[in-house]
């Protein structure tokens, strides 16, 4: 099992829902957010190109957080889903620093949190909150090796790419281009 | 040319608009680490050598302060934590792959050293000392004949803790400015060059500072050699870290790292060793606290600006 997401750029509106849905889902504390829409815009006027994408935690193969984290805090979860273990968390920051999408936040609690791919929800079955609350339905989630998943299905069919794979965290958020 | 905007809105304390996790805390510990580092590094090599009376003050005087910088770059890193009452979870786990982890368990081996080290010339030092209990007096005894057995591992985490304070960075892939493999000798260099230092500001024999000095003057040379090989490898490097290193050539870093670091903190505290060797007049305090000064300084540019600097998507 090896869960992901694919997330069409092409549909994505910038409508901040799956922000606010993950927000209520997951009591993210005022002033803080587990995923965020960026707008990249590329070249200079008159020829420019825009891009809207749903970051979040890349949920990265090989996670340079998991590795630097000196208590074993973060780890992996079934499914390559990164997790932070709170009352392990001893708040130095490493794991902070080492992630090249600056997807973990300090908890005002002193640990340190992200995205969990509201690992809550998968686990009975649903899809995250940003997921199934999105209203263009531009993100898709499942498990990379089920071949007859929407997500692979999806993968086979169009051209995507993954944030800074040359940071060499292997990511498995892809986005459709 | 890419310009990137939050339109969800984002404002992230301590992250958004540029990550600043690390503060004043983290750089003045790899300061104190590397300054124990290097005066416990050098107590350690001359008594192997052999010449714990010539160079009274590195191998008796300066240790010292050993623990007292260890013990307070410790308190440091603790300030730092933000879930500070689970900080013990640090020595319930051994995580090799995580530079933070080993190098906690390094400051736990090498604490402890520099406190029986310090503790054993108490009495030689401080003739009205006295341990009192019984049991303290027979580990003395020990310690004083077995000072060899115990100079050998303390060269050798002195070594790897001078490197630590380096690797704590340079291990970091996300931080384009710190994931360099230099930055561990390049740590290590400067932490015993600022031990060097220190020792010159506590000795007061005139052969023991000539030759800790012509130690620091090569120490200060290897250093330059190894910022110019840094900067060199960046600029040969790929764009993130093209962009890493013009915050120091050009950009908002360059200037207080060449006068404050290069200049003041390297050279011209080497052009004044070299003077007072050639027989100049020269009080060795003006380059002493330079170079530990520039090292300082050079600890908190280093964590400043490679926190700034990231990965382009």
């Amino acid at each position: 099992m090896r869960y992901a997401m694919a997330i069409d750029t092409r549909k994505c509106v910038g409508c901040s829902d799956c922000v606010v849905a993950c927000q209520t889902e997951n009591d993210v504390p005022l002033g803080f957010c587990r995923d965020w829409v960026k707008e990249v815009v590329d070249g200079t006027y008159p020829n420019v190109s825009i891009e809207l994408r749903s970051e979040r935690c890349n949920h990265c193969a090989n996670s340079p957080c998991v590795r630097c984290c000196p208590t074993g805090a973060s780890h992996f979860e079934d499914g390559g889903i990164v997790l932070v273990e709170h009352n392990k968390c001893i708040g130095c920051g490493a794991c902070i620093e080492s992630c090249p999408y600056e997807a973990r936040y300090s908890h005002p609690d002193g640990y340190v949190d992200k995205c969990t791919f509201c690992i809550h929800r998968v686990r009975q079955g649903s899809d995250p909150a940003c997921v199934s609350v999105c209203p263009t339905r531009c993100m898709y989630f499942g498990d990379l090796e089920d071949p007859n998943s929407r997500l692979v299905n999806v993968l086979k069919n169009r051209k995507f790419k993954s944030l800074a794979p040359e940071a060499g965290t292997k990511p498995q958020i892809f986005y459709l281009l | 040319m890419k310009e990137e905007l939050f339109v969800s809105g984002r404002n992230i304390p301590n992250i958004d608009p540029t990550l600043n996790i690390w503060h004043w805390q983290i750089p003045s510990y790899l300061f104190l680490g590397g300054l124990a580092a290097g005066i416990l590094f050098f107590a350690g090599i001359f008594t192997i050598m052999g010449k714990e009376d010539k160079m009274a003050a590195t191998v008796k005087k300066a240790p010292m302060l050993a623990p007292i910088a260890l013990i307070l770059g410790l308190f440091l890193l603790f300030m730092d934590l933000k879930h500070k009452l689970w900080f013990w979870q640090l020595y319930t786990t051994i995580r090799l792959e995580s530079p933070m982890g080993w190098g906690a368990w390094v400051l736990m081996i090498m604490t402890p050293i520099s406190l029986v080290w310090s503790a054993s010339y108490m009495t030689e030092l401080f003739p009205k000392w006295d341990w009192k209990f019984k049991i303290l007096k027979t580990f003395e005894a020990w310690v004083i004949k077995n000072r060899i057995l115990i100079a050998w591992p303390m060269v050798i985490y002195a070594v790897i803790l001078g490197i630590y304070t380096g690797i704590l960075l340079s291990a970091f892939n996300a931080r384009p400015l710190w994931n360099t493999s230099i930055l561990g000798p390049l740590f290590l260099v400067s932490g015993m060059s600022t031990g060097a230092a220190v020792i010159l500001l506590i000795s007061k024999d005139h052969k023991e500072r000539k030759i800790m000095g012509k130690i620091d003057i090569l120490l200060i040379v290897i250093e330059l050699f190894f910022i110019t090989h840094l900067f060199m490898g960046y600029k040969a490097g790929s764009e993130a870290q093209i962009d890493a290193v013009n915050l120091f050539l050009g950009g908002s870093f360059t200037a207080p790292f060449f006068a404050f670091v290069v200049v003041l903190g390297l050279i011209f505290p080497a052009l004044l060793e070299t003077m007072e060797l050639r027989g100049y007049k020269i009080p060795i305090v003006v380059p002493a606290v330079l170079i530990l000064l520039g090292g300082l300084i050079f600890r908190f540019l280093i964590v400043e600006a490679g926190q700034i600097t990231r990965y382009l998507y």
